[in-house]
């Protein structure tokens, strides 16, 4: 189970996918939006996705953590569409035969995700909305983990 | 030659259409093909990952007849 939706995810379905005899552990992360950027008021999110190519990367990604942990297994579901505050926007279930392998490839998978899956965030404010990119993993860990693509680069 | 492009996020917005096909010289680069469909503003030009045919490709990648271009603005997944 690797792919997008535009309905709400059950986190329990998306464990099952990965559950097996063998697993030791099963790890789930769960993305969920948030009511505020910085002091602003977050109202919901938009997520865009180019769908025929963030499919086969997700998949791309799922099967890297695979074979790069041995006797993992990792199912993914990411929403598009809109996103209610304090909906779930991604879920990530990993299972290991032991919990450590689990808690890398869990982080592995939602880290690629961030940098190479074409799906695109819009917050939706009161009054307005804004196009929000992720930083880089390595990012100072000071600064805010989001930036504001209009403004940056807006006409 | 024509290529199809297709638009997501702050790109989409910008240009007003989802996807739309684009006559090209032979030889393009798809880096080109970007700088002329969005010119630096004042503030620069967005950095953006190119694709074709639901790959990326690196910015010198020469566009063939047919080709599904793509640039990906900057991602907000997860």
């Amino acid at each position: 189970m690797v792919g997008l939706t535009t309905d709400p995810i059950d986190p329990r379905l998306v464990e099952q996918a990965v559950a097996h005899p063998g697993a030791g552990a099963i790890l789930t992360f769960l993305g969920v939006t948030r009511n505020h950027f910085e002091d602003r008021p977050v109202t919901g999110l938009h997520y865009q996705a180019y769908g025929e190519m963030a499919q086969p990367e997700l998949q791309r990604i799922c099967e890297e953590a695979a074979a790069r942990w041995a006797g993992v297994r990792v199912a993914l579901l990411h929403r598009v569409g809109d996103v209610s505050v304090g909906e779930i926007s991604v879920v990530i279930a990993v299972s290991a035969p032991h919990r450590d392998d689990a808690y890398q490839a869990s982080r592995y998978t939602i880290d690629q995700l961030k940098q190479r899956v074409p799906i695109w965030k819009q917050e939706h404010y009161v009054d307005g909305q804004a196009w929000k990119a992720n930083l880089p993993p390595d990012a100072v860990a000071s600064a805010p983990s989001i930036k504001d693509v209009d403004g940056e680069y807006g006409e | 030659m024509v290529v199809t492009v297709r638009y997501f996020a702050v790109l989409r917005e910008r240009r007003g259409v989802e996807t739309e096909d684009i006559q090209v010289d032979a030889d393009t680069t798809i880096s080109q093909l970007y700088a002329r469909l969005f010119p630096p503003t004042a503030a620069g030009t967005m950095p953006v990952l190119f694709a074709v045919n639901q790959c990326y490709v690196d910015r010198d990648h020469c566009l063939s007849a047919g080709d599904e271009v793509a640039f990906i603005p900057p991602l907000g997944g997860g």
